[in-house]
Parts: structure tokens; sequence; C-alpha cells
């Protein structure tokens, strides 16, 4: 009744390419952002923001990255944790040792460098396709940590194999990294970062290299007729989506727990972040912040849930029941809906066009 | 099969080492009993690390199994090695004997199976690879939790009556002290090397054999001509989870049933990619190759960059292989069509 686009013309290029075409989606979208500008810190708890809101940002820009890579691109990448760790430690080196530079401009040169490492990880993909591929990948997981772990160099010589983020402002006065940063300024800085890449990247994947992407990902061979460079094409989305996934990983570090050893980058975190873009829907922007939602929210609640239900169990059964419950979840939305939440989220909107008639 | 591959294969990987290890070391020591280092060391290691190999190849070997069937790529082979290898103790505990045991245990696997087919694989036909891919990591979560959450998490022995105690062999003139080795090393590799038999000759040649072939090329065919897709796909994953089950006991008598083993198929998937995740002979050389290679690699040239390298070696190890053959070293060639 109140979704309908009649009487809404496009009068230019540019209204007809909007991101937004309709009227209440910009509105919904203006709203959102507000609730989460404004209303969050506002109303949050700290405990929500430390471990729902920043973790679901954080996770949301390393989905981004991935999506990028698997949801665009078709390249099956199991090395996320190891990409994240990359950023994480480099920002560590690099901020380290040059005190004053901003944190920002920190942050992005540590992606920068984590795109260089996913290139040259991401030059078997040239040769190498599907599953095997996959399974490559998992050397430049198994690899970056190994190194990281191994020199402590990367650590500055810490003991215990810890980095520690140093306090950094983003603007003078305004601290958003280590232990004394308050978590509303955490949020808000993360929060405005997150949604200038994401914006970033929605308007990568529709350009010519976010086409091209998507033609490698249809059928590789077919784009190779048509004129697409199948290598440029691929080392650019490795490089894009390590890009990423290192400013994710580097927040995660500086922003999330404060003080990070390589061993929290294994590949659990690969396959959480995995789950999160077969969840939220494979080549889908919003689809990677539903996914990261979900997978974010569901550990907690399902911690929640004997105490919901009134139901006294051991912690270690809880914990096991906790595995079951994930997996079968999983499997459950694989059958429902392979396509993901962002699928959902189309066919609600197109029932939304036409309610309340059938047709 | 292409045997001069792989006799090349074997003999180059074998040979690698010494030769990297002469260069790295010069000719420094040029005396024939200490040539660059001890021989029978080498040889020990090098024997460790093959039989090693072989189980990395028993836990390899299911995920062929299946992917040749169905081109899923069943991430949970681990966690069925561990259901397997708990519910084989499960029973042992209850006071059962060890074969009892085992085929309790196996009628588990078949059930696992039946289960899996029915709920999970049936609804996700004809969706991408990426799906049933992450549909296996679901049964992964699942089949870790129900396991423990039955069983318990604690580390277990399994018992089956095979001593730990070391004994010598292949003592002579060249390796005067011999090589010591466990029971249970020695005989998983006579039951891997009888399995990747077993396996060979049903495939090769029974009906199943042949009906699963089909079903590996071409499911569309194989259903057209009368062949059931859905009571193969139960054989194969009851065979895969058999293949766990032996895989479950091997790995649990040396090192104990506990979750980690869940993680053994990390080991196993360089394995995989290396022989080739179509070939079963594929899967025996693979782990060969990893196994020998891996433990050389740890031994002589870990040291030089810090050590603990087993972790991603075998990997690197695997990915330069497939830059020179995409498609692993046994596996079939990959044909694309537009």
């Amino acid at each position: 009744m109140f979704y309908r686009e009649a009487g809404q013309f496009k009068a230019s290029y540019a209204a007809d390419q909007a991101i937004y075409p309709i009227r209440q989606d910009k509105v919904g979208i203006l709203i959102l952002l507000l609730l989460a500008v404004v209303a969050v810190p506002l109303v949050a708890p700290t405990y929500w923001l430390n471990s729902i809101f920043i973790p679901f940002l954080i996770f949301s820009l390393a989905a981004l990255g991935l999506n990028i890579l698997t949801g665009y691109c078709g390249q099956l990448s199991l090395g996320t944790g190891g990409f994240m760790a990359c950023g994480a430690f480099f920002s560590f080196k690099l901020t380290t040792a040059f005190p004053d530079v901003n944190i920002v401009i920190v942050f992005l040169l540590a992606g920068l460098g984590t795109a260089l490492v996913g290139i040259l990880f991401g030059l078997p993909s040239l040769r190498i396709k599907g599953f095997y591929l996959a399974v490559a990948t998992l050397a430049a997981q198994f690899f970056l940590i190994w190194m990281f772990n191994k020199f402590d160099w990367w650590t500055n010589f810490s003991p215990s194999g810890v980095i520690s983020a140093p306090p950094r402002d983003v603007i003078p006065g305004v601290t958003v990294t280590g232990s004394s940063a308050t978590p509303e300024a955490k949020y808000l800085f993360l929060l405005v970062l997150v949604s200038l890449l994401a914006l970033v990247a929605k308007n990568l994947v529709r350009s010519r290299t976010g086409r091209s992407w998507m033609a490698i990902r249809d059928m590789d061979i077919a784009a190779e007729i048509i004129g697409i460079r199948p290598m440029l094409a691929k080392l650019t989305a490795f490089a894009v989506s390590s890009f990423y996934i290192g400013i994710a990983g580097a927040l995660w570090a500086f922003t999330y727990t404060g003080s990070v050893e390589a061993l929290a980058f294994d590949i659990n975190r690969s396959f959480e972040v995995l789950f999160m873009i077969i969840i939220g829907g494979l080549g889908s922007i919003m689809g990677s912040f539903m996914g990261a939602a979900f997978i974010v929210l569901l550990p907690i609640f399902l911690d929640q849930l004997p105490a919901l239900l009134g139901i006294t169990m051991s912690v270690e059964l809880v914990a096991h029941l906790r595995f079951v419950i994930f997996g079968a979840l999983i499997i459950f939305f694989l059958i429902v809906e392979p396509h993901g939440l962002a699928r959902l989220w189309q066919l609600a909107k197109e029932k939304l066009r036409l309610w309340p008639f059938p047709y | 099969m292409n045997i001069r591959l792989v006799v090349i294969c074997v003999v180059s990987a074998l040979l690698a080492f010494p030769i990297i290890g002469f260069a790295l070391q010069g000719l420094a020591a040029l005396n024939p009993d200490t040539l660059f280092f001890a021989w029978d060391f080498y040889a020990e290691v090098m024997v460790k690390g093959l039989l090693q190999g072989v189980m990395y190849a028993l836990v390899a070997l299911g995920f062929v199994l299946i992917f040749k069937a169905s081109g899923i790529f069943n991430f949970a082979q681990g966690a069925m090695v561990l259901f397997a290898a708990l519910a084989m103790v499960g029973f042992m505990e209850a006071g059962l004997h060890w074969i009892l045991a085992f085929l309790l245990a196996g009628g588990i696997m078949i059930l696992v199976a039946v289960l899996i087919e029915r709920v999970v694989l049936r609804p996700l036909v004809n969706q991408p690879h990426i799906i049933l891919f992450m549909a296996t990591i679901g049964i992964f979560f699942v089949l870790d939790g129900v396991g423990q959450t039955i069983w318990g998490s604690n580390v277990k022995a399994m018992d089956i009556g095979i001593s730990q105690t070391p004994v010598a062999v292949f003592q002579g003139n060249l390796l005067p002290n011999g090589i010591l080795l466990t029971p249970t090393e020695i005989i998983a590799a006579v039951v891997g090397a009888l399995m990747v038999g077993v396996l060979a000759i049903l495939f090769q040649y029974t009906k199943i054999g042949r009906a699963l072939r089909a079903v590996a090329d071409d499911h569309q065919a194989a259903l057209s001509v009368g062949i059931p897709l859905k009571t193969i796909w139960t054989i194969v994953w009851s065979v895969a989870g058999l293949v766990a089950l032996v895989a479950g006991v091997m790995w649990g008598s040396s090192l104990g049933v506990q979750f980690s083993l869940s993680l053994i198929a990390l080991k196993a998937l360089p394995v995989l990619i290396l022989g080739g995740f179509t070939s079963i002979p594929g899967a025996i050389v693979g782990g060969l190759i990893i196994g020998a290679s891996e433990q050389v690699g740890e031994v002589f040239v870990g040291p030089l960059v810090g050590g603990a390298i087993q972790d991603w070696f075998a990997y690197m190890l695997a990915m330069l292989v497939l830059l020179f053959r995409p498609q692993g070293l046994f596996g079939e060639r990959i044909i694309e069509r537009v």
C-alpha cells in the first residue's frame, strides 16, 4: 500500500542509475542511517556496542571483501583469516613505526599492503579453478599465520606474541583505538568508515571493473572471448577483496579486541566470513551486512537460549549443542533459500509492492 | 594411468631433499659416512613420513570417493572420522569386543550416510557446488556437536590390541640400527594399501562400481539409463563413512580419540589436490609424497626458517604442483566447454 513506485518518474540518467531509485528506499536508508548514527550510541548499552554493533560492522566489512572475490568474481577463497591478520599486523607495524600518522591513513596503507599480498596469493587463480583454488588459498591462510606467529619482529618482539593496539586519534581529541577509547567513539568511527567503504564497493561493482568480474564469474572462457582480460579481472578482484579484508582485520585488532595474537585469525575466522556471505547472499552488498548480522547475533542468541527457556545445562553441553544448532541452521538455510537473506529481502519487497492485493 | 608419471613423481620426491640438502651444505663433508647428513637418519625420517602419508591418504580417500561420485567437496570427512572413532570407542567402553564395536560403528556410519542423503543432499539436488560444499560444513558442525554431546569430549584411548612399542625394521649393512616404527604405523600402511586395492576393484569390476563411475561422469545420463541416483549416493556416503571409520581407528589408536581428529581433514586437503580430486591411486601417491616431503622438510629445512613449517609446507608444495598440473597429478583433465 505504501511501497509503490507509481508516479515516480526518472527524468535524467543520473536518477535512473541511482543506487536507490525508489523514493521509499531512499527514505528508508536515511532513517536507518539516522538511527545508526543518533539512536544507537545514545540508547544502546555499552555491552551491546562492544559485543554486537562493533563486531557486526567489522565482520560486515570482511564479508563485503570476501563477497567481492567469491560472490562477484567467483573465486572461492578460504584465506580470509590470513588476510585479516595481514591487515592487523601491517597496521600495528606502521602505527608503531610512525606514531604521528593519522590512523585512517595507517589503515588504508595496511589495506594496500594486504592487497599486494592478495595479488601474490591470487596468482595461482590464473591457472587453478574451483575447489583446487579454494585449497590453494588455504596455503595463504596457514603460511601467513605461521609467519606472524613465528617472527616476533611483527609483534615488536613482544614475548607473548600478542599485539596491543596503541591509542590513536582520528581527529585530535577523539581516540578511536586502544583500551582508552570509548565504545561510542569506536562505534561511530567504524560506522563512518564502513559506510564509506560499502558505498565505494557498491559503485565499484556497478562499474566496468565490477561487470568484468561478474563476466568472469559467470563463464570465464566466454568472458575472455568477448575481450575481458581474465588476468586483470581476477587480480583486481583479489586486490580489492584483500584491501577490504585487510582493513577489517586491522579494525578487528585495533577497535574490537584491542589486543590480538596471530592465532585469533585462524581458519575458523575464514569459515565464519564464508558463512556470512553464503547466508547473506553471494554477489550482494546488502547480503554481506545481513549475513554478518546473522552470524554475529546467532551465537549470542544461542548462549541466551537455555536461560530463556529456563533450562539449566552444563557449560560443556551448551557448547556442543551450540555446534549442532549452528550446523543444522546452516543446512536449513541452504535448503530453504540457497541464495541467502538478500534474496529473501528482494522477495519481500516484490510482495510488498502488491500488498494488500494478490496481484 | 600413466605409470611413468608415478615413477617420476615418487623418484623425484625422494631425491629432491637430499639434493637440496646437499646444495645447502655445500661440499662441506665429503666423507661418505657422513655425506652432509646421516643417511640412516634420513631414511628413518623418510619412512616415518611415508607412513604418515598413508595415514593422510586414508582420510583423503573418503574425500575422493564422494567427489568422484557426486562432485561434492565433502568438508565433513574429518568430522566423520572423529564421529566414527567416537562411536567405536563408545561401544568399546560399554564392554564390547573391539571387532563387535567396529561392526556396530560401521552400522552407525551407514545410518549417518542414509540420513545425510535423505536430509541434506536430496533437498539440495541441482544446487551449485559451493552451496553443497557449505552444506557439508554444516554437517561438519552437526557431527562434531552430536558426537561430543553423546560421548563427551575427553581424550579417549583406543586400544585394539596393537602394541605401541617401536620395533626395528630394515636392519642391515646400510642401516645398522634399522628404523624404529610402531606396529600401528606398519598396520596402517598395510590397511591403506589393502583399502586402495579393494576400492579399485570395487570401482573397476563390480556392477555398483560401474554405476558409480557412470554417475560421476554425468548425473543426467546415468539417470536416463536407469541408475538410481539416490541409492548410489547413499552407497558412496556409506563407503566414505566406512573409510572414515578405518581412518578413525588408525588415527585413534596412535593419537587417542579427541576433537583434533576432525582437523586432520585439513592435512588431507593438500594430499587431495596433489593427487587429484578424482583419483583413488592419486590419494595414495599424493599422501606418500606429502607425508615424506613434509617430514623431511620439517626436519632438514625447517630449522633454517624457524621451524614448525609443517602447517603450511604441504599446501605450498601442492600449490606449486598445481601451477604445472591444474588438475593434480592424476586427476581427470579438466575440459571446458563454452
